[in-house]
This record gives C-alpha cells, structure tokens and sequence, in this order.
C-alpha cells in the first residue's frame, strides 16, 4: 500500500502490515526524518511539492521493482508533502517477508529508489527566501548501484 | 489547450507552475512546444535544454532523449531530478 499524504503519519503504522499475519517471519521498517538545517543558519522548514497521480504511479512501479526482485509478503509506504519542520517523519517504508533477507534488502531498495526517482521536489525555507535543494551524488550511486545489479543478473 | 506544468526550480524560471497554452490542431513535438515557451519566457528557454529535465506527457515519463508528439489535449509536466525520501 501507497499514502502520499500532507498529515503527520504515526510510526507504528509500519507494524500494521504484520496484523491477522502468522506467516510474517520479519519485518523491516524505515522512517526517514526532516533533519536540522546546519547548513542555511535561517532555514526554518522544508516543503516538499509532488505531483498528484504521477507521484504515486511512479512509487508503484518502484515497490513492483521490490517485489519482483524480493520475495516480501506485503509493504508499506507513507510518504509526505507540504511544510514540515526538523524533526518531522517523511517517509515510512515497512516490507514483511518469510525470511529477514528479503525484508531488509526490498526496505533498502525501495529507499534508495525514492531518494532518486519519487517525484518529489523539495525547498528550503527561512528568513532570507527560498531555495530549491538538488538531489545528492551519494543517493545516484546507491540507485545506480540497483541498477547495475539488475544487468548482470542472470 | 495543453496544460504545461513546471516543478521544483522550473516555476522560478517560468515565473508560474502552471500554464495553459493553446497547440495548433494537428500534432506537434516537444520541442515545438519548448520554441514557444523561451519566446514566452527566455530564462525558461536555458533552464529547459537541461540534460537532467525529465518531461512527462499525460503522467508518463518520456525516454530521455526524445521529441515526442503532443497535442492539444496534453498534460506536459517538465521536472527537474527528484529528491524524494
């Protein structure tokens, strides 16, 4: 399942998925969190804009790539936009599976491709305006490392 | 009317994040499209021949290098890399 929401989420939403479950031998949960702006002194919050239908679609096709790769039994994401302030949760991914491997390696992937190809956009705001943030090289490596995994496999 | 969408620092560039802009009737390319916006908006004509802008046309993203037709009745949204998570 796929919530892009502009609320708050509780991170023990992630342990709902294992719910009337027996067959769960491990659950893998992510939260990724708005940290504090040490780079802009008097940046004060963050905003993520998404584009309504597209985004959703394309965090889809990012858990199918999971689930075709991982044998998970089910996942959860909940991602965020609008304002929010350090501190704040934007992205929960929670994957069950019969055997850990599967959940830590889908959870890991999923991450790495929201960080890159979720279309969310992001900008920092404070006292002195406004400024649009670039993705980071480390988050293209680790997709791209995916991505490399993906030709040479058999 | 085609309805063009700019995210992330594309809206500064295009000085909006939504324009509505009448196509001729019979099928165009993108890059017709993009001739008609730096007229429109010069500083959006650089920021669009970015290599790193992705375009999709009815929320399906286009092949990096590519002209795709559009017509009248588009969606065409013009993003920047993303940075979800």
């Amino acid at each position: 399942m796929i919530r892009i929401q502009v609320e708050p989420f509780d991170e023990s939403e992630a342990f709902t998925l294992r719910r009337g479950r027996a067959d769960v031998g491990g659950l893998v949960s992510f939260t990724g969190y708005v940290r504090d702006f040490t780079q802009s002194a008097d940046v004060t919050s963050l905003e993520l804009q998404h584009y309504p239908g597209f985004t959703e679609t394309e965090i889809s096709k990012i858990v199918e790539k999971a689930r075709g790769r991982f044998e998970i039994l089910d996942c959860l994401v909940i991602h965020r936009y609008g304002r929010m302030l350090p501190g704040d949760p934007i992205v929960l991914v929670s994957v069950i599976a019969v055997h850990r491997d599967a959940a830590f390696e889908a959870a890991r992937l999923i991450m790495d491709y929201l960080k890159t190809d979720a279309p969310f956009w992001k900008k920092e705001i404070g006292a002195s305006g406004e400024r649009w943030i670039e993705p980071r090289a480390d988050d293209h490596a680790a997709r791209a490392e995916w991505a490399e995994q993906e030709k040479t496999k058999p | 009317m085609a309805r063009v969408l700019f995210f992330g620092r594309l809206s500064d560039a295009a000085g909006t994040e939504e324009l509505l802009i009448p196509l001729p009737a019979h099928a165009g390319h993108l890059s017709d499209l993009k001739l008609l916006l730096v007229r429109l908006h010069p500083e959006l004509g650089v920021a669009l021949e970015d290599p790193t802008i992705r375009v999709a046309i009815n929320q399906k993203l286009a092949p990096v290098i590519s002209d795709p037709e559009i017509f009248d009745r588009d969606e065409i949204a013009f993003m920047p890399p993303m940075s979800g998570g």
